[in-house]
């Protein structure tokens, strides 16, 4: 069975009814398979008897192919296809004509015919020629749908982002308007607090937008890799002195364990962004008293990279969500903790870019464990 | 000590600032505040103690929450004043009017506010709605 959406409309536009009655019957049962989806289209073919039927059916729409006679009464097919020049909605053009010339085939590609039958045409000629059509056509509404979904993503993106940069504008501007009308004036610890605050909520539009930096350059590809040989113990080390305090103030416990060659081929500046995105949620989503655990593992085709936390842990439905681009898991147990909803995302970006990847085990109340695998051979 | 005299405002918001300003505003204007992080947290605010005043944040833990937690406060008491807060306004082009004929049978609210508040505005729709001052 033919998807429903799939039927395409032919137009055979033709002055010999016999010809048009071939048409019709060389198309019936055919069947073409095109696009990415691998759908199949079937067609369904209408007649139209002279030029001026032909316009007045194109003016009508709804024809995709259009089947279009060189010589017929009342406008010849040169004149249909100038009248469908530059139209939006004009269909694929096949010529048919009995005296094809050269001159005639600049003529009509120069007025947008897209190709050409010869008469007189066995069935076969003229399956494999409108066969060609739809496959043209399926890759152009395929083309076309591809461009309406990135630009959609694009919108969603910019939104949501806008959004995430509007609350703490606002927050600061809130706490700016108390302090300015005198609401805090006579309450210094309240005054301070604000000040506090604004500064915490500027900290982190500061990391979205620096977030949102790497990951633009990541996308673009713009920032050129700078592969050399890395010791992630390093890196590590580096990213676990960043946190410690935070950590500290938090009474957690940092611990890093190292086996195996831990020193891969890799960007320095992506691993310390993977790391640090990794070990500051860590310390974010952890209990007080608890505890952040890194373990670098050096196999024979990759390097792996374990964070594991105390912490709150996700159930399945939030794990599934979790490396998406601004999502930030909202409940009771995540409220008040501050973040851009990028880093995830980014860290999963980079280590596709390495040829690796990250996965996550969790459990709600216990604890996350993110685990990177970096191949020890980099994609070029 | 003797018994609060002030009116009670429950203030709902799931940003612990824009919920912080709200309080301070708020006690600064002589009410007394319940304050919620969540519309879970509002409701068992409500059903201990009515409200002289309620001010809830459309999008919390749901993005519906304002909506149903107005709903909530108006079938406590219909003659509590809702004031609903809400941020999706200029991100999105979607706008309800809680006054107009359309907006009126399912918003519960008696006034609509767009993030970030102006407390000017907070003050107008108190005076305008009648609500008792401390």
């Amino acid at each position: 069975m033919a998807d429903p959406a799939g039927v395409l409309t032919v137009l055979a536009a033709d002055d010999e009814p016999g010809i048009r009655t071939g048409i019709a019957r060389a198309l019936r049962d055919l069947r073409v398979t095109a696009g990415a989806e691998g759908a199949e289209w079937s067609l369904r073919v209408e007649e139209a008897a002279d030029g001026a039927a032909t316009l007045e059916r194109l003016e009508r729409g709804g024809v995709d192919v259009l089947l279009l006679d060189h010589g017929m009464p009342l406008a010849t097919g040169m004149d249909v296809l100038a009248a469908l020049h530059g139209r939006d909605d004009a269909p694929l053009t096949v010529m048919v004509t009995a005296y094809g010339t050269l001159e005639m085939a600049v003529q009509a590609t120069k007025e947008g015919a897209h190709d050409f039958l010869a008469k007189p045409f066995t069935p076969a000629e003229l399956r494999a020629t409108v066969a060609k059509a739809v496959r043209h056509l399926a890759a152009a509404r395929e083309a076309r749908r591809l461009a309406a979904e990135k630009r959609r993503v694009r919108f969603e993106f910019l939104s949501v982002l806008a959004h995430e940069l509007k609350a703490p504008l606002g927050a600061v501007e809130g706490y700016l308007r108390l302090l300015q009308d005198g609401v805090l004036a006579d309450d210094p610890e309240g005054a301070a607090r604000a000040v506090e605050r604004s500064l915490a909520r500027l900290g982190g539009m500061r990391k979205l937008i620096f977030d949102l930096l790497d990951l633009t350059r990541i996308e673009s590809g713009q920032k050129a890799r700078e592969l050399q040989d890395v010791d992630l113990a390093v890196l590590a080390a580096e990213a676990l002195d960043t946190v410690r305090p935070a950590a500290d103030a938090r009474g957690l416990r940092l611990d890093l364990g190292i086996e195996g060659d831990v020193i891969l081929r890799a960007d320095p500046g992506e691993q310390r962004i993977v790391l640090n995105n990794l070990l500051t949620n860590a310390v974010k989503y952890n209990r007080d008293g608890g505890e952040v655990r890194v373990r670098l593992e050096g196999g024979a085709d990759a390097v792996r990279l374990r964070v594991a936390d105390t912490g709150i842990g996700m159930n399945e439905e939030e794990v599934g969500r979790l490396f998406g681009e601004f999502v930030r898991i909202r409940n009771e147990r995540t409220r008040g903790i501050e973040g851009s909803g990028l880093g995830l995302s980014i860290v999963r970006r980079l280590a596709r870019l390495h040829g690796g990847d990250v996965a996550v085990a969790s459990r709600p109340d216990a604890g996350s464990e993110f685990t990177v695998t970096l191949p020890r051979e980099v994609p070029a | 000590m003797s018994a609060d005299t002030r009116p009670l405002a429950l203030i709902a918001d799931d940003d612990p600032d824009y919920l912080e300003q709200m309080r301070l505003w708020f006690e600064r204007e002589g009410f007394e505040v319940a304050a919620a992080g969540s519309e879970l947290e509002a409701r068992t605010l409500l059903r201990r103690r009515r409200p002289d005043v309620a001010v809830v944040d459309l999008m919390m833990e749901r993005l519906d929450a304002g909506f149903t937690l107005a709903h909530a406060v108006k079938q406590t008491d219909p003659a509590i004043p809702v004031l609903l807060i809400t941020g999706v306004t200029a991100e999105t082009g979607l706008d309800f009017e809680a006054t107009s004929p359309e907006g009126r049978p399912w918003i519960k609210a008696d006034a609509v506010l767009a993030k970030p508040v102006r407390f000017e505005q907070v003050r107008r729709e108190l005076e305008r709605l009648g609500v008792r001052r401390g």
